[in-house]
Order: C-alpha cells, then sequence, then structure tokens
C-alpha cells in the first residue's frame, strides 16, 4: 500500500534526488518534476528498482508560470507532500552588470517557487491536508555583498512561505521552510566550504523527512547554522555594511 | 587533494574529478594517465592517478533487474551494500561477495574480487554478464563473452586499466532466508587447517581465522568457519525469524572516532586480542546461526576501522600459495611472521578452487591476508613475505597491494608481460594508469 505521492520540483539537483531516495524508502511514491524529464529515466528505474515504489516523471518550467495550475490538473495523483529544491545561485558579479541575468536569478529562487507552491497550496488547502516544503536558503537571513541577488530573492521565498504557513495553519495544510546552509552539491563543486558547517544531500534529506513527519516550521539542517545566523542578523547594520563576510 | 586507499598508505595528492555523464568521462579520459575510483577501498593505490582520478560516485544508479534469471543491470559506482538493501529482502544476495559490502560494482569487476565461496562458485566475474566499457581509444564499448571477448576477459581482474567501467550486467543468486548456518572447526596447527578444508570442499562458504602468533606445533592454530545459507522451510532458521525469512534489519553501526595512538597496537595486545578470540570460538556451540551481516561483513559494523592502525595508516599483505605447496609456503609465512612478532588481528586464510582468467588473482591453493600497522619492521616483513611466496610460485592480490616492488612483481607475475601488450596494443597505456601500475611497471 502507497502512502501517497511526493512531489519534488526541480528534481535535477543532488538534494531533491536525496529527498525522493528518502520518501521512496518511507513507501511513498514519486513524482519528479524539471525540465527534460524525460533525462530522468534512470533515476527514475533506480528509485523504483531500490523501494519498489511508483516514480513518475513530469515536464516542469518553474520561470513558465503560467503553466503552473495545467502542470498541477496533469499529476496522476495530488500529492501528500511538495518539495520545491527549484534554485539557481547565478554569479554575483555577473548578476551586478546584467539585469536579465539579475531577473533570472530573482525569478528562478523568488516567483517561479512561490508561483508553484502558491497553486499547490490552494489545492491542499481545498483538500485540507498535505505538506508543502520549501527550500530556501540562510543566505536569504541578510543581504551580503557577496550573493545579495541570490539571498534577497531566498529572503522572498522565506517570508513568501511564512506568510503561506501562517494562512494554512489552521486549514490542516503544514508548510516547512528549510535553511540548509552549505550543501556539498554540484551547485557548490569546487568551492572551498568549511567541512563543520558543509551537510551533505543526505543529511538534508533526512532532516526535510523529519520535520515532514513531525511539522516543524523551519529548520537549519547543521545546528551550528541557527547561532551563526543568529549573530549575523543581530549586528548593527552600520557594523555589517563595512564588514567582508 | 590527498588521496589514499583504505590502507591510508601511501598518501598522493591528486587530482579528483567525478564526472556525471559518460560525456564527461570521455573527456577526462582523453587527459591521458586516467584511473576510475568507486569507494575506495582498496587497500593502496590501485584507484588513485596523481594527475587524473575520476571518482564514479555519481554513477549510482540501478537500471534494470530481471526476476527470472536475477540479473542486475547496474552503474558502476553502485554500492554492494546497495545491492543487497534492495534485493536481499526480495530473495536475492551476491552471487559473490568480498569481505565488506561498502565496495562498488566497477571495483569488484576490477579486483576480480573473491568471497568464501571461491573453491565452490570462482570469482565475481564467473557472475558478469556484460560490461559497458570507456575503453582506451575513448569509445564506450560493451564486451561480454560472447562479444568484445579479450575486453571483457582483461577487464575482469584488470584493476580499471583497460578502462573505465560504467555499468554492467551481474547475477545474483536466490537466497529463502538472510541466514547462515555457520559451523566452526578447530584446527590445532596448520597441517590440520588445510585437512580440515579439503575435507570441507562441499561446504558453500568456508575461511579460517588464524592466530599468525603461533610457533612450534601450534603453529596455525586456527578457526575453521564453514557456512549455508539458511533454508526458511527447514527448521533452520530460528523460530523467531520463521515468519519473516527474508527481513533484514538494521544494526547499530559502531564508528571509530579518531586515530588509535600507534602504541595501542603492540605485539602485546595483538596477542592478547588472538588468544582471546581462539579461546572464545572454541568455547562456542559448534552450530550456530548467524545473520548475513555479522557472517559476511564481521568488520563493516566498525565503520572506520582502518583508524586502529593510526595516523601512518597499514598495509595488507595477501596472497595465493599454489596447492600442492600450500603447506610448506604457509608454513614459511607464518614462520617469518611469529619471528617477527608483527601478528595482525586478522589473518584469514581460504582454500581457492581452479580458476583461468587473463589477470584475476585466484588460483588453485591457499591464500593468506594479514593486516600490519606501516613501519621500518613491517615493511621489512612484508619484502620477506614476498620472497617466500615467490619461491613457492606463489601471487599476489593488488587490490591489497600499497608497497610491493617493481622487480618482485615482474619476476613474480609472469602475466604482467602479456597485459602489457594487450594495453599497449589497445591504447590503453597511455590513457589508463594508476599509482599501482606506475609503481609495479604495468
Amino acid at each position: 500500500m502507497s502512502k501517497g505521492a511526493v512531489l519534488i520540483l526541480g528534481a535535477r539537483s543532488d538534494i531533491a534526488m536525496a529527498v525522493a531516495h528518502r520518501f521512496a524508502k518511507a513507501g511513498y511514491d514519486i513524482q519528479l518534476a524539471a525540465r527534460n524529464s524525460e533525462s530522468l529515466g534512470t533515476d527514475k528505474s533506480d528509485i523504483e528498482l531500490r523501494y519498489e515504489v511508483a516514480v513518475t516523471l513530469h515536464s516542469f518550467d518553474a520561470l513558465n508560470i503560467g503553466s503552473h495550475e495545467r502542470f498541477v490538473d496533469d499529476l496522476p495523483q495530488l500529492p501528500a507532500v511538495a518539495v520545491c529544491a527549484v534554485g539557481y545561485m547565478g554569479q554575483q558579479a555577473e548578476n551586478e552588470r546584467d539585469v536579465q541575468a539579475a531577473a533570472q536569478v530573482m525569478r528562478s529562487n523568488f516567483e517561479g517557487p512561490a508561483s508553484i507552491l502558491g497553486v499547490l497550496a490552494n489545492r491542499f488547502e481545498q483538500r485540507g491536508s498535505g505538506t508543502l516544503v520549501g527550500i530556501s536558503s540562510v543566505a536569504g537571513e541578510r543581504g551580503r555583498a557577496t550573493n545579495y541577488v541570490y539571498g534577497s530573492a531566498k529572503a522572498g521565498f522565506t517570508a513568501f512561505l511564512s506568510g503561506l504557513r501562517n494562512r494554512l495553519a489552521k486549514r490542516g495544510v503544514h508548510v516547512v521552510t528549510v535553511l540548509p546552509g552549505f550543501v556539498a552539491t554540484q551547485m557548490t563543486e569546487g568551492m572551498d566550504l568549511p567541512v563543520k558547517l558543509t551537510a551533505g544531500p543526505n543529511e538534508v534529506a533526512d532532516a526535510i523527512a523529519r520535520a515532514v513527519k513531525r511539522k516543524k516550521d523551519m529548520i537549519y539542517v547543521k545546528p551550528l547554522w541557527q547561532v551563526i545566523m543568529m549573530i549575523i542578523r543581530n549586528i548593527p547594520e552600520r557594523v555589517f555594511k563595512r564588514m567582508k563576510i | 587533494m590527498k588521496l589514499s586507499g583504505w590502507g591510508r598508505y601511501p598518501v598522493v595528492d591528486a587530482q579528483v574529478a567525478a564526472p556525471r555523464s559518460t560525456e564527461d568521462v570521455l573527456k577526462l579520459v582523453q587527459q591521458g594517465s586516467a584511473i576510475a575510483r568507486g569507494n575506495g577501498r582498496a587497500y593502496g593505490d590501485s584507484a588513485v592517478s596523481a594527475s587524473n582520478t575520476i571518482h564514479m560516485k555519481h554513477f549510482n544508479r540501478m537500471l534494470a533487474f530481471d526476476a527470472k534469471s536475477g540479473q542486475l543491470i547496474a552503474e558502476a559506482g553502485v554500492l554492494l551494500a546497495d545491492v543487497i538493501e534492495a534485493f536481499l529482502p526480495r530473495g536475492w544476495f551476491p552471487s559473490v561477495t568480498p569481505g565488506t559490502k561498502f565496495v562498488t560494482l566497477g571495483g569488484m569487476i576490477a579486483a576480480d574480487v573473491h568471497g568464501k565461496n571461491h573453491h565452490k562458485d570462482g570469482s565475481f566475474g564467473t557472475y558478469v554478464d556484460w560490461i559497458d566499457v570507456v575503453t582506451g581509444d575513448g569509445t564506450v564499448q560493451r564486451c561480454s563473452k560472447a562479444e568484445n571477448t579479450k575486453l571483457f576477459e582483461w577487464t575482469i581482474g584488470g584493476m580499471g586499466l583497460t578502462g573505465v567501467v560504467l555499468r554492467a550486467a551481474i547475477r545474483l543468486r536466490p537466497v529463502s532466508s538472510t541466514w547462515i548456518e555457520q559451523r566452526t572447526l578447530v584446527a590445532n596447527n596448520i597441517k590440520h587447517v588445510i585437512e580440515l578444508f579439503e575435507q570441507s570442499k562441499d561446504a558453500t562458504y568456508s575461511v579460517a581465522w588464524i592466530d599468525c602468533l603461533q610457533t612450534g606445533p601450534a603453529m596455525g592454530r586456527s578457526l575453521v568457519m564453514l557456512g549455508e545459507h539458511a533454508e526458511a522451510e527447514a527448521n533452520a532458521v530460528a523460530p523467531q525469524y520463521r515468519k519473516l525469512p527474508l527481513q533484514t534489519s538494521v544494526k547499530r553501526k559502531l564508528g571509530i572516532p579518531v586515530d588509535f595512538p600507534s602504541w595501542t597496537l603492540n605485539s602485546l595486545t595483538v596477542r592478547a586480542f588472538n588468544a582471546l578470540y581462539y579461546w572464545n570460538g572454541k568455547r562456542k556451540p559448534q552450530q550456530q546461526l548467524v545473520d548475513w551481516d555479522s557472517y559476511f561483513y564481521p568488520l563493516d559494523a566498525i565503520l572506520g576501522w582502518n583508524k586502529i592502525y593510526g595516523r601512518r595508516g597499514f598495509a595488507q599483505f595477501q596472497c595465493v600459495i599454489p596447492l600442492i605447496h600450500a603447506e610448506q609456503g604457509l608454513s614459511e609465512l607464518l614462520e617469518a611472521i611469529a619471528n617477527t612478532g608483527a601478528g595482525s588481528f586478522l589473518a584469514v586464510l581460504k582454500r581457492f578452487g581452479a580458476q583461468e582468467s587473463r589477470f584475476s588473482f585466484p588460483m588453485e591453493g591457499y591464500t593468506l591476508a594479514l593486516d600490519f600497522s606501516v613501519n621500518a619492521k613491517n615493511l621489512a616483513l612484508m619484502n620477506e613475505l614476498d620472497k617466500i611466496t615467490m619461491r613457492y610460485n606463489g601471487r599476489f592480490y593488488l587490490a591489497k597491494d600499497s608497497r610491493m616492488n617493481r622487480d618482485v612483481f615482474q619476476q613474480a607475475e609472469c602475466r604482467a608481460d602479456a597485459y602489457k601488450n594487450y594495453r599497449q596494443s589497445e591504447g590503453a597505456s597511455a590513457a589508463y594508469s594508476s599509482a599501482q601500475s606506475e609503481r609495479l611497471g604495468l
């Protein structure tokens, strides 16, 4: 007996794939949504073979917000859990020079994810159940010179999720905000990340599964990040603006 | 980055890339001197190339399974542990498994690993139906017993030096429970242990643990452990498990958090451990039911057990002595070890069956495996053991080697020239090399 389905949006990323494995292992069917979803065929067979659950592939373009209602209509079943792992870091220097590039980062991290979760939220509300998981970022907690375009979009997404949670709290729908901190993935490959602050994709997936089960609102994957971000949030702006972090 | 094998010796400053697509692999191979790396469980430098190590961790997907024949098609970086986790509950087990489940499919093919059933079922390569390999000319070729035969034969046991394994089809064996009926026999000396092995050739699994610090009449005293897959229907499985014969429970893992200081492992502690193990084994009932994980992978329960040998790492010595010289050869090896008092926690003896292969390790005879912490005394001892092995026309297991000297290897391995010629003719010599192949002149 299946427990229902988990929809993974932006399924190609390392975190998304780890989340898919984690929920498939728990017995959920999996809906993998991404651009060129047909190229996820090997992942489909892998998850089906390992966990004996059904995996379906769905073409999904986060930036094509006009298609989102239709996308949800076309799913084989309305999922029990939807995890949005859509995101795009871009290059800060390029974002400063090129408004198109900056807009792309903003849309990928805020507009697209907020749009699809908004559509799903309405359906979940109607049904009176479900969990929405948004993978945001600690970068959204305070704008920094080194990645504020990405950070500001994530800040928007974090605020969106918190508002959604507030709206749906009495409607049987739960919303989880995930702030992973550094994660060793394709996106961060080649970066020199501090080992103690860097989680593996599987750690993020475990944390998400735990948060869904225990109805947590906001999670950091590595607890140390909570302390770090509390400090960073509380530095007075007139000091912060001169800092290099 | 600093890279080494499971023994953490030698440590090489190596360029490591982790490609995500076949195209990425092809590009890397073009740079030359490439070697594929799986989960890094070869003990030495087999899967290390200073300039071009290709980490296959992203090739970790299972692609298809045929429940009639037990054929599994999977990418090279899939772990054996994952195969077991997925298929043992459905009644399938690897046809051949090494002593750890944290190895990859590609690694098992490259080393043509053996298990406790080698005398009966042969090596891992016996159960490989086909392999997709990126060869020396930078193309992907499927090889099997029927097509690209040479590539198939050299790739199995070829230590990754014919190319990069991308995916393969292997066959699993059906089992009706996850339990092993184990029978323990006590051998008083080396002659006795060989006798017991020869009498137990019908057992599916057999392996012996040797107390390598004994001298004189007790030299080679050991515990021989025989095993059979327990039948679910028979009364072999304990009553509490009979209802769920294929259930695989998750055991708690113990971790070694830090390097042990080197003084913790000395001849005294090793002697005490060996004596305890022996008397404990002797005391226990001859026959018992053991779960699959404890039976096949006792050391996997202690994650990072390689750290007990301290920061400088350890080396494993594993050779096979041909059947006709077994008693004499093993006696000399054990004597040399006991004389230096450099005993190893785990000395394992195993009877191999006959095997014809291009470059694989096993041949009919007895294989002895021992761990030593790395220091000048032990390295000298291992050189001594090399010489004894050579005198008896023995062979060395490259998946374990990290320190053998080129001349010794070239003299002992009569197949090295044929392999070199094959590699040359296929354009694999320039495309593929490991720190080990350079050290040994392959």
